[in-house]
């Protein structure tokens, strides 16, 4: 199915869980925070989280700013 | 106050010293970020929260590797947000990614030429915020009027704005920036603007718990040279402001006695 992954089109497994999103993109291990359709997804629900069509996921880090 | 060494100012339960609070943008690498952080002395700093680069060099070093949480305390900006709704997402991320950590830097911008605040969108999003559980240092105006009712609303810290950000042209208001700070009872840090140590130092020199900054430091030639040089502007300004100025006279008053001269 195709969801928007920070703002691209991306296909992934159909019903996959955002544990299984974030693992994928190797960002298991990182400090990451994640939101669908602009509601924050808790780090303890990835791998209830079922994703769905045309879902539109930001995954954001910390970087340099003032 | 009279003893410098234990002069600090309290944000949301937690007691600082060092009264410098800085940036971790335009630096040239993280390496240069840590050595003008270390320099500075700052004790808080701010970030912003920005899409992960997804495909990119997985071994890349993370910001938060550089400025640990468990050296500083961190704080989130939301910077580059221009209404309420985007502001109030990018905390609740923030949040998330410090674990839960509800403090946060909150700017809601106006326009992208002055990066003036939207204090409309501003007093907005302050209320979502205080709702959900944050904490608020708020960016806004050099507004007597405005700094109060944030701090009304609940705000742990008001930070008006020396100047636009990043334009380095120092407190164009200084009235206003010391009416705030006379009318507050929260601290009042001053949030962009300044261009070099005197700019601290008067902002210390008005009565501000402290200066916030991010451009000064990062864009100077040796920003590490700049980051000590800040950290003794803000101790210089906030010593004499303890200290209390002498007041200042139209006319000469002769510092030798003019009793037992010889001719």
């Amino acid at each position: 199915m195709q969801i928007y992954l920070n703002g691209e089109q991306q296909q992934i497994p159909d019903n996959a869980s955002m544990a299984v999103l974030i693992e994928s993109l190797g960002l298991s291990d990182k400090r990451i925070a994640v939101e669908v359709n602009e509601e924050l997804v808790p780090r303890s629900t990835y791998s209830d989280y079922s994703l769905k069509p045309q879902d539109h996921v930001e995954i954001v880090h910390a970087i340099g700013g003032g | 106050m009279t003893n410098p060494s234990n002069d600090t100012f309290t944000l949301a339960g937690k007691e600082y010293s060092s009264r410098l609070l800085v940036g971790t943008g335009k630096y040239k690498d993280l390496e240069e970020t840590d050595a003008a952080i270390s320099a500075s002395g700052a004790e808080i700093v701010t970030f912003a929260v920005r899409r992960t680069n997804i495909g990119q060099d997985k071994g890349q070093p993370n910001l938060l590797d550089v400025i640990s949480p468990d050296r500083y305390t961190l704080l989130p900006n939301t910077a580059g947000c221009f209404d309420a709704k985007t502001a109030v997402r990018t905390c609740r991320l923030a949040r998330e990614l410090l674990d839960g950590h509800n403090l946060v830097k909150l700017e809601v911008l106006g326009d992208e030429k002055t990066l003036f605040p939207d204090v409309a969108a501003t007093l907005e999003a302050t209320k979502e915020l205080i709702k959900d559980g944050f904490d608020i240092m708020v960016y806004t105006n050099d507004d007597p009027i405005m700094a109060k009712r944030l701090e009304d609303l609940g705000c742990i810290s008001v930070m008006p704005l020396a100047a636009p950000i990043g334009s380095g042209l120092g407190i164009r208001n200084r009235l206003n920036i010391r009416t705030i700070v006379e009318n507050a009872s929260v601290p009042i840090l001053v949030d962009a603007g300044v261009g070099t140590a005197s700019d601290a130092a008067i902002a210390m020199e008005l009565g501000c718990d402290g200066v916030l900054m991010n451009t000064a430091i990062a864009a100077a030639k040796n920003p590490v040279l700049m980051a000590s040089a800040m950290r003794k502007g803000i101790e210089a300004g906030r010593e004499a402001y303890l200290a209390g100025r002498m007041t200042p006279k139209r006319f000469a008053s002769a510092s030798s006695p003019m009793d037992g001269l010889f001719f």
